[in-house]
């Protein structure tokens, strides 16, 4: 069957796993029905436990779900301990469902996998040696791609029933009252571990930092915790994020922020208490900075600031720039540090940030979102999951869930070495483009013919080339000439779920 | 032309393209080693193997190690390896160029 942005999805394994092909990016007024998760009943004052080989065997059997969060990112030491252990006990026909996979957790996943270990995956993404292992048909079942608002909805829905999830935090008491904002290894929100902990049967933290009861703010709260376990070390604070962020040089990068910010600035949303998200990319950072400065010149400030958040963002925050942060996520090290010191800097779990089936998320409320692509179409259809030669190498992250702004704005550069970035159609549908409607590269900006009014506002903009969208394309393809088609098998190694669950894009094998 | 020594041009640089030229002794024999070899990679050897039989070289060994190099650094670069394995860099075949 083909969906409704024309891509074909295999209807055997549609009708096997009972999916809906993507229909439409407005998610209406369902009723939805929430799970509930099993709570054994304790009254222990101490959780703490030594041994996490015991609460493995005591709570863990074959074909569960197991789940992670990716907060520590490429510092994660809990991921790799949990699943030796696994893998040592011989342990079968697991589902793999963390918030998503860093590049630190890639090689146990394979030999996870290998071993039989893990057989089902769902992620936000995955990069590395664990996209191009799947990519070339090493995992027998299709990976499942959630945003993270949609991850939210999954858990909340029961589609992603967590037996055991293990997080790893800086700091927790006895009783199990925990932050990410406390200790050596710090990382500020726990914005995703918290569904975690909220819809789990079982939580297991794991933690270095063990406090006096009761230890506050507490992220993770006592009553949804079962075990504390002792660890050596929790993460490696240097690999946490980026240290200080550093300002691209970068004149291409530069360039498009210029104009993001000529975008930003001339739009109907530009005014006294406007919002917006950016990401943590060289041309996002950037983007942060021009808008500063033309904050200041012009006397706005913005209600909040909403995501993955970055020093520079937390920055407007100490200027009273941005009167409030809503933070899921954060990136480097002065933003965690940041999230301790100012109650303005709001943790969020996912479903407040993005679950399109609640009673609103904080992504509804937003102005001006500021997103980056491997590739996008002529369609304005987004890719963030594959690269130009078809093999995984991203993750959904938010993208599908803050392109519900009021305009978002993709940033790219028109090419990168030698690949389109522009290109007639995507490789993998992520995020639809009746979503987008900017998209801006160093040659000019490209405006989705659905916005005229935006059309409109930046005709005026001296400076702002305005480009059909199919005029970049064949301006990169005249740059880079024309690729020889890709080949994949018809093995479906990878379903893109749309934030509604329903499915938007698949991902073959490749040919080799 | 005759190849007298193993001629090298271009970087490991992105956007560049690394070409080594020695005698061969069947023809234009390429091996190219570059990311976007399954998109490109019939392209950039029809651009070396042109450049090369436009300067008279038929039987010569190509490595090439591609970092995303578009067309025309592709046949400046096999150009400069063909002049330096000739040793034809002073007196450079301009009607080519």
């Amino acid at each position: 069957m083909e969906n409704k942005v024309k891509r074909e999805l295999p209807d055997d394994l549609m009708s096997k796993m009972n999916l809906k092909p993507f229909e439409s990016t407005d998610i209406g007024h369902p009723e939805v029905q929430r799970v509930a998760p099993k709570v054994r009943v304790t009254s222990d004052e101490n959780k703490v436990v030594d041994s996490l080989e015991d609460v493995i065997k005591e709570n863990l059997r074959d074909g569960m779900t197991i789940s992670f969060h990716h907060h520590f990112r490429n510092g994660d030491y809990a991921f790799n301990k949990v699943m030796d252990l696994i893998i040592k006990m011989g342990y079968k026909d697991l589902t793999l469902a963390p918030s998503s996979l860093t590049g630190v957790m890639n090689d146990k996943v394979i030999e996870a996998i290998k071993k039989g270990v893990i057989t089902h995956i769902t992620s936000s993404g995955m990069r590395g040696s664990l996209g191009d292992f799947v990519s070339h048909g090493g995992l027998k079942n299709p990976v499942i791609f959630r945003s993270h608002g949609n991850r939210a909805r999954s858990i909340e829905e029961g589609e992603i029933k967590i037996d055991v999830a293990f997080l790893g935090v800086p700091v927790s008491d006895p009783a199990g009252n925990a932050n990410g904002q406390d200790g050596d290894a710090i990382f500020g929100s726990l914005g995703y571990a918290l569904m975690d902990a909220q819809y789990a049967n079982k939580v297991v933290l794991l933690t270095d930092n063990i406090v006096d009861y009761p230890n506050t703010p507490a992220s993770i709260k006592q009553d949804q915790v079962d075990y504390v376990v002792k660890v050596d070390k929790i993460g490696d604070p240097d690999k946490i994020g980026s240290g200080a962020t550093r300002f691209t040089k970068d004149p291409k990068e530069l360039k498009i922020a210029q104009m993001v910010n000529q975008v930003i600035v001339n739009s109907p949303y530009y005014k006294q208490g406007f919002s917006f998200q950016t990401g943590s990319g060289g041309a996002a950072l950037a983007v942060t900075r021009y808008l500063r400065q033309s904050m200041i010149d012009d006397g706005i400030t913005a209600s909040f600031a909403l995501g993955g958040i970055t020093k520079p963002t937390t920055d407007l925050l100490d200027e009273s720039l941005v009167k409030k942060i809503m933070d899921v996520q954060d990136f480097d090290k002065g933003a965690a540090a940041s999230m301790a010191k100012n109650k303005d800097q709001q943790e969020i779990d996912a479903s407040w940030y993005a679950d399109p089936h609640n009673k609103g998320a904080v992504v509804n409320n937003l102005d001006v979102s500021i997103l980056s692509a491997l590739q996008i179409d002529t369609n304005f259809n987004v890719n963030v999951m594959t690269g130009s030669d078809g093999i995984i190498r991203g993750a959904i992250g938010g993208h599908q869930d803050a392109a519900n702004a009021k305009m978002t704005i993709i940033t790219a550069p028109l090419v990168r070495g030698r690949n389109a970035t522009i290109v007639p159609n995507v490789e993998t549908v992520v995020t639809p483009g009746d979503l987008i409607d900017v998209v801006v590269t160093e040659r000019g900006i490209a405006i989705n013919p659905k916005r005229q009014d935006l059309i409109k506002a930046f005709s005026k903009v001296p400076g702002l080339k305005i480009l059909d969208i199919k005029d970049l394309q064949k301006l990169a393809q005249e740059q880079v000439g024309t690729p020889k088609p890709l080949e994949y098998t018809d093995k479906t190694v990878a379903l893109i779920e749309y934030r509604d669950g329903t499915i938007i894009d698949t991902i073959k094998q490749v040919k080799d | 032309m005759e190849i007298k020594t193993t001629g090298v041009a271009g970087t490991l640089e992105s956007s560049d393209i690394q070409i080594m030229i020695s005698k061969g002794t069947d023809g234009i024999q390429i091996d190219l080693d570059s990311e976007v070899a399954k998109a490109y990679g019939d392209q950039i050897k029809k651009v070396i193997t042109d450049t090369l039989k436009k300067y008279g070289l038929d039987n010569v060994k190509v490595k090439a190690t591609d970092k995303g190099a578009l067309d025309c650094v592709i046949e400046a670069r096999t150009l400069a390896a063909a002049q330096r394995a000739t040793e034809t860099s002073d007196k450079p075949e301009l009607g080519v160029l």
